[in-house]
């Protein structure tokens, strides 16, 4: 399926600016992607190709990058995004646990999306907040010292944005 | 009471601003360095002997040395905020709570070894410490503390954030400069050293942010007072990020070479839940685990050495009585498996072969020569890599296997694992266990 694309004044505004931090306009091109993923949610390949244009890099080069680093989607996520992690010290305090009861509760397996396009549960390597375990990223955002009922709270908390303000 | 140096002004309100930072006496380092020569500079870090926060302790006054005088190229700072290591947590809150405490200190060692580019490498998942240090910059250069002429003094400097994407390899200093120039993180064979080839070609520097965050203070109070803050040769005060079965987890700072089992029995409050302490991993999931019988050791970069462990990056994980270390070493196997970039065959296929007999060995299905397999393993990656990760993986499978072959050979006795994973923090509320990957 061929995504169309558009990318908005703002954020070509912002690459352009961190273009000029560098001596070569490729050392950007981390930053970059990270700009574009933010207005796009994800990094269809359409994008992928836009990067590389506005760079002068093979569009392989670029997908290289893509699928090295973990924090860049190739695939479109639910509207929300739960990252939990599992590593060594959240998993001592139950990170593994709280996966489980995620998956239960979305009943979904880490890395899918829930049938509604709502949810996407994805396990994730060390997050560098073990003092506070287990932790979790909500779009992107820490949630940290976590227990069964405070993951219900944050889904219900999700489901309320959805039902009050339409699509967030 | 210990001096607290690095968090200091963690408790403050707004510490994190420019204003705050200055009221306390903020840059007044940087201008006293700004005023004095280069070499006097490296010679002076040199001489606290401050050693490098990130895991190697690698002396810091000695790599800046390094980068040649006479090199036309441009030079660079890159400041290593990837902070990947499982169990750390210490640079995200100087980032957070005191940002221009790394800018002045990062200010002043690209100074010392005349770079006119920073780059702070922060991993990509730290949004509020990003922007955080954006602020800070912002700040400074407005009040021309970072850009041209700093302070009328000739000397300029550019300072920019770049964002990591997800990959602990990053961490390491040559992949971390590939990744700052645009690539997959792979890491570079050595030599050359960054210091005379690294960033664009260019002499580089790598420094951890705890590292550099220590420098303005070492400028103000001399080398003498940060050396007589730590045992010889490893001087100053050491962030410490507990985490784990502890009844008070969380970051501290203390002199270096704590006893670790003050940290966990004082410190942290002892065990949570009054249950038998098992083993302590000191550094980071790197290093080599503790038994709770050799836990009375200093924690610092000496002595930690010589209990044949590492203090990495003070990131010390505890375990009580009910956690299997199969398990631990499964789960571990697992990350390095995820973070191997594939480049060195050692690395790329034993790690994962490490990994698939672990999960063996934790489901039941483990062979009795299992336990030596992964000793041979471990042998055969560590040393054989282009970068320390495979080590990293080694290092601590090896101490796991050989401290708790008991254990190992109870699960492959049994078919199954005595414990049945990590435990249920929360037993009243049944989980099931979804396919384990």
């Amino acid at each position: 399926m061929i995504e169309k694309i558009a990318i908005g004044p703002e954020t070509e505004k912002a690459i352009a600016e961190i273009i000029a931090r560098y001596p070569v306009p490729e050392a950007a091109l981390i930053p970059a992607l990270h700009k574009v993923q933010d207005e796009l949610g994800w990094l269809p390949l359409e994008a992928i190709d836009w990067v590389a244009g506005r760079l002068s890099l093979p569009k392989a080069r670029v997908y290289g990058v893509v699928s090295f680093y973990t924090m860049f989607r190739r695939s479109k996520p639910g509207r929300h995004r739960l990252e939990v992690c599992t590593n060594l010290s959240c998993s001592l305090m139950g990170g593994e646990h709280l996966r489980d009861y995620l998956c239960e509760k979305l009943k979904i397996q880490p890395g899918q999306t829930t049938s509604d396009g709502r949810i996407t549960l994805t396990e994730v390597e060390c997050l560098g907040s073990c003092g506070s375990a287990p932790v979790m990223l909500v779009d992107d955002a820490f949630y940290e010292n976590l227990t069964p009922e405070t993951v219900d709270q944050i889904l219900e908390q999700l489901h309320q944005k959805e039902t009050r303000g339409g699509v967030s | 009471m210990t001096e607290r140096v690095l968090t200091a002004r963690f408790q403050t309100p707004d510490s994190h601003r420019l204003s705050t930072y200055q009221a306390d006496g903020g840059y007044q380092a940087a201008k006293k360095a700004l005023s004095m020569k280069p070499g006097e500079i490296i010679d002076l870090v040199k001489a606290s002997g401050l050693r490098g926060r990130g895991g190697a302790g690698f002396p810091a006054g000695l790599k800046w040395s390094f980068v040649p005088k006479d090199s036309d190229k441009p030079k660079y700072l890159c400041i290593n905020a990837d902070e990947g290591e499982p169990g750390t947590f210490k640079d995200r809150y100087l980032m957070e709570l005191d940002p221009h405490a790394v800018i002045e200190g990062a200010m002043i060692a690209a100074y010392a070894f005349c770079a006119n580019h920073a780059y702070i490498y922060v991993r990509g998942e730290f949004k509020l410490p990003m922007m955080r240090l954006e602020a800070a910059l912002e700040e400074a250069r407005e009040a021309n503390l970072i850009g041209r002429n700093i302070l009328g003094s000739g000397y300029d400097l550019e300072m920019w954030v770049h964002p990591g994407a997800g990959a602990y390899v990053c961490g390491e200093e040559t992949a971390l400069i590939e990744s700052n120039e645009g690539h997959r993180g792979m890491p570079r064979l050595k030599p050359p050293f960054p210091a005379v080839v690294g960033l664009f070609g260019g002499p580089t520097v790598v420094n951890n942010v705890e590292t550099l965050a220590y420098v303005p203070h070492i400028v103000n109070r001399g080398a003498e007072w940060f050396g007589s803050l730590g045992p010889e040769k490893n001087g100053g005060t050491k962030l410490y990020g507990v985490s784990g079965h502890v009844k008070k987890p969380g970051l501290y700072e203390l002199p270096m070479g704590t006893p670790l089992n003050e940290i966990v029995f004082g410190v942290c409050g002892g065990m949570r839940n009054d249950r038998k302490l098992k083993a302590v991993i000191p550094g980071g999931s790197s290093t080599p685990v503790l038994t709770a019988d050799e836990i009375k050791v200093n924690m610092d970069f000496d002595s930690l050495a010589k209990a044949g462990s590492m203090l990495g990056s003070g990131a010390v994980i505890v375990m009580d009585e009910g956690t299997c270390m199969v398990r631990v070493a499964m789960r571990l196997a697992k990350f390095y498996d995820h973070e191997s970039c594939g480049q060195c065959t050692p690395c790329r296929e034993g790690v994962p072969w490490i990994r698939k007999i672990l999960v063996r060995i934790e489901t039941g299905r483990g062979c009795r020569q299992d336990p030596k397999l992964l000793l041979e393993l471990c042998d055969n990656i560590q040393g054989n890599t282009v970068c320390p990760l495979g080590d990293a993986c080694a290092m601590p499978i090896r101490a796991l296997v050989t401290k708790f072959r008991d254990e190992f050979d109870a699960h492959i006795e049994k078919k199954q694992c005595p414990i049945g994973g990590f435990q249920n923090p929360w037993p009243s509320i049944k989980i099931q266990a979804c396919k384990v990957s």
